[in-house]
């Protein structure tokens, strides 16, 4: 019965519990977990929930650690949200992991009106964001930051790497209010060890200069830019960097500075849909200080992304370095 | 008692069964992956729902008068895509796209992309209340097709989960009928200790509908639950609770820790095909 054609290698649709480190990437395992453990012996206040998510989101790690202060919430985003909200009300400051999706799209009133709404000190940090599985638009996060920059007094936070999420976790906890953190989980990439970075909540951080793009990122578009500004090299264009992990509150401040120096081309990269995101966001605040440079967005399409392989999305949705590297040499030709 | 025609009844869904189960595992070995835990443990209700309970035309999957069968649980596509084979819906040579790019049969099932796939589910806890609406629909259009909503155990946790099963009966939709797959897995465990639910029967029928609780790998137990959801006169919604084993069939499966996402080694597929093969032989 089984068909006898010669198996040709193929891409497979990359599974949740996928890791997005290249092959051959410095990574470091489950830096979330690992940090929120290390924390949480100086903070008996943390507490840990999810929905049914822990093992997928390294929260796993603080249940075995802290088994009396890690509550599993079943898969029931609304409660998890609303009962992370009960306990900040009882002093406590709850992390509460899910997917993106489902922590902003099914969760969204619960988290605007229990969490926000009374500035509670909830942290919810979410799997999955943006384009980071090939499972099709159920658990594609293309628009988690549009919706939560949305919710006034909501702190966003969008990583770049181990490091990044390291060093972000006590500084979101340091934070009294909501914050929504973008988590990248499993073996994640390390990459800002070898730029004298350090995470600064609010902060946007250069992590190298040129002279004729400023390629503003967050996240993992960060380390993608990176890898961009070094392929350019190659054809003598000067690309700089500027990391902007908190995506609100934005610091305009850096941006501007940067943004204004005359002569670059200023490209946002992100890994969301262009709606909304960290593009808009950057562009609000050109304008409204009167810095008009040329400016493009490199960012999701404002449509239902399709099922397949990470990386022929990437590609095809132009956020993979060698898109993003094609992209920049045709605006700058 | 059996009577004969009994017999060939169930020997003939066994066989559908069988088949079901071999083409996930087919899926399975061209992705390297896949919920085959699910779709072996599966593989019995959906062979009755597709081979014995459901009108459809394979050949025309919008047929106005086809019984609607809403994959809630999205991640259950492979066994979903088996069955679709089976059926008729898909050719059998198309198993060999599943989840690569630009297949009609992705990872998560969704309804712009294959033949028969009513609904987008994978987000999980979406399908009974959408199958309330499509059932208030032939309803209203007089249209007397029944809606099977399919989903898992998990999908239990979900608050919509019950804002629908209250709404159902509430409008007293004798055209629902709402299949759970309990395999006792979740993401993060068993799912009695992610969030108890039990006393599952108890509890829907206390939101007013007719219950059923079987063990969902027994054909004749299977058979009988899908008629007497079918059969029942009354204006109410009807869910069938089915006991499963994940990895049904495969022996090697079964024992392996459960888990989610079941492990498979690449030389495991075939190992699995095999044991179906000399198992379903021997039947015969
Ligand atoms: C609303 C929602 N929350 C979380 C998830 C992530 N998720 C996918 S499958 C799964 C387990 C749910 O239980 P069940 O479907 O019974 O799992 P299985 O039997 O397939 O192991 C979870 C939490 C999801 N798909 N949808
Ligand atoms: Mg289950």
């Amino acid at each position: 019965m089984s068909t006898a054609t010669a198996k040709k290698p193929r891409l497979t649709t990359s599974a949740m519990i996928a890791s997005i480190a290249g092959e051959g990437q410095r990574i470091t395992a489950a830096p979330f977990g690992k940090a929120l453990v290390a924390l949480a012996e100086q903070r008996p206040e943390i507490v840990g929930l999810t929905a049914d998510l822990s093992k997928y989101t390294d929260l796993h790690l603080f249940g075995q650690a802290f088994p009396e202060r890690f509550f599993q919430m079943g898969m029931a985003e609304q409660l998890l949200m609303a009962a992370a909200g009960g306990m900040a009300k009882e002093g406590f400051m709850p992390f509460a992991t899910t997917y993106a999706v489902f922590g902003t799209r099914r969760a969204f009133d619960f988290v605007h009106q229990v969490i926000a709404e009374e500035n509670l000190n909830v942290k919810m940090c979410c799997a999955l964001p943006g384009l980071t599985t090939g499972y099709g638009p159920s658990h594609q996060a293309a628009e988690d930051l549009a919706l939560m920059r949305a919710i006034p007094g909501m702190t966003v936070v969008d990583p770049c790497d181990a490091l990044d999420i390291e060093q972000a976790v006590p500084a979101i906890a340091e934070h009294k209010g909501p914050v929504y953190m973008r988590l990248l989980r499993g073996n994640v990439p390390l990459v800002l060890d070898e730029y004298d970075y350090k995470f600064e909540l609010g902060k946007a951080r250069m992590l190298r200069g040129g002279r004729d793009v400023l390629l503003i990122s967050s996240g993992l578009m960060t380390m993608r830019s990176l890898e961009v500004a070094t392929a350019l090299e190659a054809d003598q264009v000067d690309v700089a960097v500027l990391h902007v992990p908190t995506i609100k509150p934005l610091d305009t401040a850096t941006i501007l500075a940067e943004a204004s120096r005359s002569g670059r081309l200023v490209v946002v990269a992100e890994n969301h849909t262009k709606v909304g995101g960290l593009g808009e966001a950057v562009a609000t605040a050109l304008l409204t200080a009167g810095i008009t440079p040329q400016f493009r967005q490199i960012a999701l399409p404002d449509a239902f992304l399709d099922a397949g392989a990470l990386p022929t999305l990437h590609d095809r949705y132009g956020i993979s370095t060698e898109a993003m590297a094609k992209t920049l040499k045709t605006w700058l030709a | 008692m059996n009577t004969l025609s009994d017999a060939g009844l169930h020997a003939r869904l066994a066989e559908h069964a069988y088949r079901i189960r071999r083409f996930a595992c087919r899926m399975g070995e061209v992705q390297g992956q896949g919920y085959v835990g699910q779709a072996l443990g599966y593989a019995d209700v959906l062979a009755v729902a597709y081979c014995h309970a459901m009108s459809f035309r394979p050949d025309d999957p919008e047929w106005e008068g086809r019984d609607r069968f809403l994959l809630s649980h999205g991640h259950y596509a492979i066994a979903f895509y088996a069955a679709l084979i089976e059926a008729g819906v898909i050719a059998e040579d198309e198993l060999e796209t599943y989840g690569s790019d630009d297949s009609r049969l992705p990872m998560s099932g969704m309804a712009s992309y294959t033949p028969g796939m009513e609904i987008s589910g994978g987000s999980l806890g979406q399908g009974l209340p959408i199958a309330v609406g499509m059932a208030l629909g032939l309803r209203l259009k007089g249209n007397p097709a029944f809606v099977y909503n399919s989903m898992s155990d998990g999908e239990l946790d979900e608050g919509s989960t019950w804002e629908a099963a209250m709404g159902a009966a509430h409008h007293g939709l004798g055209n629902l009928i709402c299949l759970v797959d309990i395999n006792n897995q979740q993401a993060d465990g068993p799912s009695t200790k992610v969030m108890g639910f039990e006393p599952l029967a108890d509890k829907w029928a206390a939101f007013g509908w007719f219950v059923q609780r079987v063990d969902g790998n027994d054909m004749a137990a299977v058979i009988a639950a899908f008629d007497a959801a079918r059969a029942l006169k009354e204006d109410k919604p009807r869910v069938i609770l089915f006991d499963t084993l994940m990895g049904k069939g495969v022996p090697f499966l079964e024992a392996r820790e459960k888990n989610h996402f079941i492990r498979v080694d690449p030389h495991e597929w075939q190992q699995a095909i095999d044991i179906l093969d000399q198992s379903q032989g021997a039947a015969r």
